[in-house]
This record gives structure tokens, sequence and C-alpha cells, in this order.
């Protein structure tokens, strides 16, 4: 009998997540029924060509390559941002054109631009998105606040979830704004008193918060049932989603949208024991977040975009004392759970490789911006998948020839003894087709192993 | 000296910086005399910055002490402080691109190394470059981006300063995010820095040579 989660080996555990990527199920359980014997195949070489490029036991039949983007398959298609993110049937159209055309052997899904409608419907306030504070044909940016005060560390520390629900939501969704009466649910004990704790819903304020969630809620079946509908339609043409869900690491869950990059800052200074200690209570929290995520999408990459771990942003020390520890034991605890973590250096991360290696082998896979390609190999390139690293500016506005040369410095540099990914190092918007093209043909040309 | 207000700012002690400001302060000390040494406090931690042994969140912490302290000495304060600037930079992220922290870092590097930087914030739309170019004679525009639609935004501001008859009386400099030797090409710039300190280079540089 085939062994129960809980006694596998983190090894076996990873195993398990790969097999279960590897036979894909429809929405009732069963074996997906593959388009054909080719798209089959066609899946299953390039799951086992990117578990080989991660694993590092052997290398692959030839270099994978993923095309990583950001809002670029819209423009592609000849959608704007903005009806790729309210028509869910010209999302998907664009989405599929995009992979047929481009073929490649990862891709992201459709779910990054997130369903319009339903931002609306809660008056989101953290980002603008097309047609909602940014023009139509744009992608979305985030709003930087402090949507968590300098003196809230302690209500975060003592209760997570209630600051979430009760401080953090009122001020990011409009339309939630009255979750600020809502009771502690640590408070719901005993019959005498439990009554007292249901005040709040019984008001019209949190009445109506509680019927646009509602609505939110409905909003996002409707876009959600496009997505899985899309993907098991992509799947069965032989296409790998190599998305398993998303986690972050600890400082960037405090930096990036709720104390900011100047409080976070800070903190750092005025009261760096309560950030340490925030991010202490954040990692559990953030280690769960992915392996939730694994296990409902049956996948073993938990992607982690990195902010403000990059060079520049904090000195060695800094990083070393703030940055690293926690966001090293997130990653940690996701292997034990067989999870690949999937962090995005972003920008450089040239001075932080000699740290971050310290970590086992084959276990993750980065994808690397504008870090020094050879210097990466030789450090975190010996114990990590490593994808990535052709350049945004050179897609936008170089040549075709250029991104060949490129990519083939790219194979030269990174591909001996397995562990490389050829992709985009930065999530792009609009680039000339044509040298996106190149780079997925190159792999495919001239990135065979012998 | 113990009580140095340009070590202590310099050092990022922020208790002690604010306590010689308000110990200066009260013995009636000329408050133009106590902000010249908090800009020679910050011009070390501009130097530090350069010198890579200063980060962002030292940059940030230390403008939120010379913050403070300009606070407390500003009710004192009867007349301008007249420094002289090397020259006067128009500053600005383009249209469509809301990203500050990096343009932020540029113009408190300008500003600490004697320029006059006017910093007319993110999305900044063509005209109000065009603008503030005429209005302030400025020779040097520094156009700061993030996202890469930021080169098609930048290409754009570079050609309507161009067609506002403006190219040959400024020098433009572009930098952020994935700009490169290709942009700078791509937009018209004259030149691109890769980072706060290449900026500064670039604008005494420019400004020497005028």
């Amino acid at each position: 009998m085939a062994k129960q989660w809980e006694e596998m080996s983190p090894e076996e555990k990873q195993e398990e997540l790969f097999n279960r990527w590897l036979s894909p199920k429809d929405p009732e359980g069963k074996d997906l029924k593959f388009q054909s014997p080719q798209a089959e195949k066609a899946y299953k070489d390039r799951i086992t060509r990117i578990k080989d490029a991660i694993q590092m036991k052997k290398t692959p039949d030839r270099v994978p390559v993923f095309i990583l983007p950001s809002f670029f398959p819209f423009y592609y298609g000849g959608i704007t941002p903005r009806e790729a993110m309210y028509d869910y049937d010209k999302l998907t159209a664009a989405c599929k054109k995009f992979l047929l055309d481009f073929e490649p052997d990862g891709h992201l899904g459709t779910d990054m631009p997130g369903p319009g409608k339903f931002f609306d419907i809660l008056d989101y306030k953290l980002y603008s998105w097309p047609g909602h504070g940014v023009p139509p044909e744009q992608s979305y940016q985030a709003n930087e606040g402090e949507y968590m005060k300098a003196n809230e560390y302690d209500a975060l520390i003592q209760d997570p979830s209630n600051f979430f629900s009760n401080t953090y939501f009122p001020r990011v969704f409009g339309k939630l704004e009255s979750f600020n009466m809502l009771p502690a649910l640590t408070g719901i004990l005993e019959m005498y008193g439990v009554a007292y704790n249901f005040i709040p819903f019984g008001v019209p304020p949190v009445q109506a918060a509680y019927k646009a969630l509602m609505e939110a809620g409905n909003e996002v079946m409707k876009w959600v049932g496009a997505v899985m509908a899309w993907n098991m339609e992509t799947t069965a043409l032989g296409f790998a989603n190599i998305i398993g869900g998303y986690t972050k690491a600890p400082f960037d869950v405090i930096g990036d949208t709720l104390r900011g990059t100047r409080g976070i800052m800070l903190d750092m200074y005025r009261q760096p024991d309560k950030l340490l200690e925030a991010m202490e209570k954040l990692t559990p929290l953030m280690i769960k977040m992915g392996v939730g995520a694994a296990q409902m999408n049956g996948k073993p990459l938990i992607f982690m975009p990195l902010h403000k771990g990059a060079d520049g942003f904090l000195s060695d020390a800094q990083f070393k004392k703030f940055y690293w520890p926690t966001f090293k034991k997130v990653m940690l605890g996701l292997i034990d759970e067989g999870i690949v973590p999937f962090p995005a250096a972003e920008g450089h991360w040239t001075t932080r490789l000699e740290t971050v290696q310290d970590l086992p082998k084959g276990k993750t896979l980065w994808m690397i911006d504008q870090s020094d390609m050879a210097k990466t190999k030789k450090t975190l390139g010996k114990v990590a998948c490593l994808a990535g690293n052709m350049p945004t500016d050179l897609l936008t506005v170089g040549t075709a020839e250029q991104i060949k040369d490129y990519a083939k410095k790219l194979i030269d540099t990174c591909a001996p003894g397995g562990g490389y990914i050829m992709a985009n190092g930065a999530f792009f918007d609009k680039v000339k087709a044509e040298n996106v093209k190149a780079m997925v043909d190159y792999a495919k040309q001239h990135g065979a192993y012998k | 000296m113990a009580a140095n207000l340009v070590n202590a700012l310099a050092d990022l002690k922020e208790e002690e910086a604010l306590k010689i400001v308000k110990d200066r302060l009260n013995a009636n000390e000329d408050p133009l005399k106590i902000l010249e040494d908090a800009r020679k406090g910050m011009e070390i931690v501009g130097k530090r910055f350069a010198d890579s042994e200063y980060f962002i969140p030292d940059l940030v912490y230390s403008g939120e002490i010379l913050k403070e302290a300009t606070e407390l000495v500003k009710p004192k304060l009867t007349q301008a402080a007249d420094t002289k600037k090397l020259g006067k930079i128009v500053f600005g992220t383009v249209a469509g691109d809301i990203h500050d922290i990096g343009k932020d870092i540029v113009v408190f590097m300008l500003d600490v190394n004697g320029f006059e930087v006017i910093d007319l914030g993110v999305d900044v739309p063509v005209q109000k470059f065009i603008d503030k170019i005429k209005e302030t004679g400025a020779p040097i525009v520094g156009l700061s981006g993030f996202l890469a639609l930021a080169f098609d935004s930048m290409k754009e501001t570079i050609e309507a300063i161009q067609a506002a008859g403006l190219r040959d009386k400024v020098k433009v400099m572009i930098g952020g995010g994935q700009i490169s030797e290709e942009i700078k090409k791509y937009t018209g710039a004259d030149a691109f820095g890769k980072d706060a300190m290449a900026g500064v280079t670039l604008a005494k540089q420019w400004i020497g040579a005028k």
C-alpha cells in the first residue's frame, strides 16, 4: 500500500507532488483526457524536463524554456489589460492564442490580472488597475502606503488574523470598512456571553459589508470557473501551468503592503525587535499558505516574488539580520512538505548569492532577473535550478539576432550540468513578439543535452 | 566636540541629533547655523551611500531625522537659507508610472551633492516637464521609470522636449528598473545612469561642461 502523506520523507513528498503534476485530474477527480497521444506526450515530456532541471540529479533532455509574462499575452492577443480583467472570454482566448503561438514548456496561466469587477465590488484601494486609476491599456500598479501603523506591531503579533480582518481589511477594501466593528472570534466561548459577540452582525454597515462579500464571491466564482476551464483545456493540449500557488518572504509581507518601504525601513531603526518578532510570527503562516495551495492544486512549485531583499535595498548586514532568516525558514518549511519554492529574485541579487546558496540541493527554482549569471551559476546555481535573465530591454527594443546571441550566452554559461531553464528575467508587458519567439526557438533548437 | 550635530546626523543617531538641535535653539544659536550643520551631516550620509557603506534604509532614516530637525528649527527661522547651488535639475517619474523609491534616492543624492532639484513627483505628464523646463531654465532633466511602459513615456517626453524647441538647451538622463544603453538609444536620452551616483556624476559633468 502507498505511504500516507504524513509518513513520507520530504524527498518522497516532492516526488509525490511531481507525480500528481504529471497526472492531472479532471474536475470529477478522474485522469484528465488529453486531446491526443501527442499532447499527452508533450505534457509529460515538459513536466519531466522541468523536474529534471529542478532536481539536478540528471540533465534533462534539453534546456526547458518558460515564458513568464505580465500583461504581454493580452497586448499580443489584441485586447487591453482592462478587457483582460473584465471580460473572461477575451482573457482566456488571448492566453490560449499566446500558448499556441509560442509553445513554451512552462507558463503562468491566466489568473495574473484577476477579476476586475471583484475589485470594483469591494472598492480595493491597495492597487490602481486598468480603467480604475490607470489607463485601460496599462497594467496595474500598487499604491504603497502605511496600511499598518508603526504602533500596531503588537496587534499583528498577538493575533494576525484579527489584525488582518479588523484593521487591515477596512483600510484596503472600502466596502469592508465596518469590519473594524467585528468581534474577536476568540471571545466566543460559552452560552453566557456568546450572543453579545453577534451584535455587529445586526448593524447595517456590517450587514452591507457581508452583502458586498457575497457579491464579490459570486464574481470570483465566474472568473475562477473560466480560469479553471482554461487550465483543463490547455493542459489537455499539452501545456504546463507551472504555478502551484504563491507565498512571500515575511520581510516583503510587512514591507510591501503592511508598513510600506519607508515604514519598514524606519522600523529597522526604531523598533527592530518588534519587526523581527512579527516576521517570526508570520513565518508559519506563509509556510501554511504555500502548503495549502500546493496540496489544492496538486503541483510542487510555489512562487515567491522577492522585492526588498535586492542589492541596494539593504546592506549585507541588514539583509542577513532582517530579510534572510525568515525567508529561509519559509523555504525550508515548504521543502519539508515536498514543495519546490520558486523565488523570483527581482532586480539585482548579485551581492546576496553567497548568503542564499545555503539551501539543500535540488529543492528550489530561482527566477533570476539582472544578477550576474556567471556568478549566480557558480554560487546559488550549485544547489538550485536557475531560470531567466533574458533582459526586458532587449526583448522590448532589441532584435531577434540580439536575443539569439544572448540566449547562446545564457546556455553556454548556465546550462552545463543541468539546472537551467531559459526564460525572461522580469515580468514583461509590451515587447516584440518575434523576440519572445526567438528566445523559445533558440532553447528548443540549441538547448539539447547530448 | 561631543555634541556634534554633523556627526550625530551622519551616524543616524536620531535622539542625540534632535537633542543637540533643541539645546542649540535654547541657547539662542542662529538657526541657519544649525541647518548648515544638518546639511553637512546629510552630505556625509550621501558620501557613505555612494561608498556602499549606507543603503536605502539609512537614507530613509537620515531623511526622517532631517525632517524632524527642520521642524524644530523652522519656527525660529527669520530668513531663508541662502545656499549656493550647482545648478537646477527638473526631475520626475514619467507618465503612467507611479514608482517613487528610485526617483527619491536620486533626488536625495543630487540634493546633497549641491544641486537644486525640482521634483515633479510621479506619473508626470509630458507637458508638466516642458512647462517646468521653460519656467526654471534648468539645463538638466532627469526621467525616472520602473515599469517597462516607462520606455515609451520617456521617448514621448523627450520627443516633446524636442518639439518645444528645448532639446538643445537641456541634457536628459534616464534611469530605473530595466533602463539600459539600449533603452537610452530607444528614448533619445543623452545618458542613462545605473544607480543614483551615476546620476550625480552625469549632472556634475554636464554642469561642468557649461
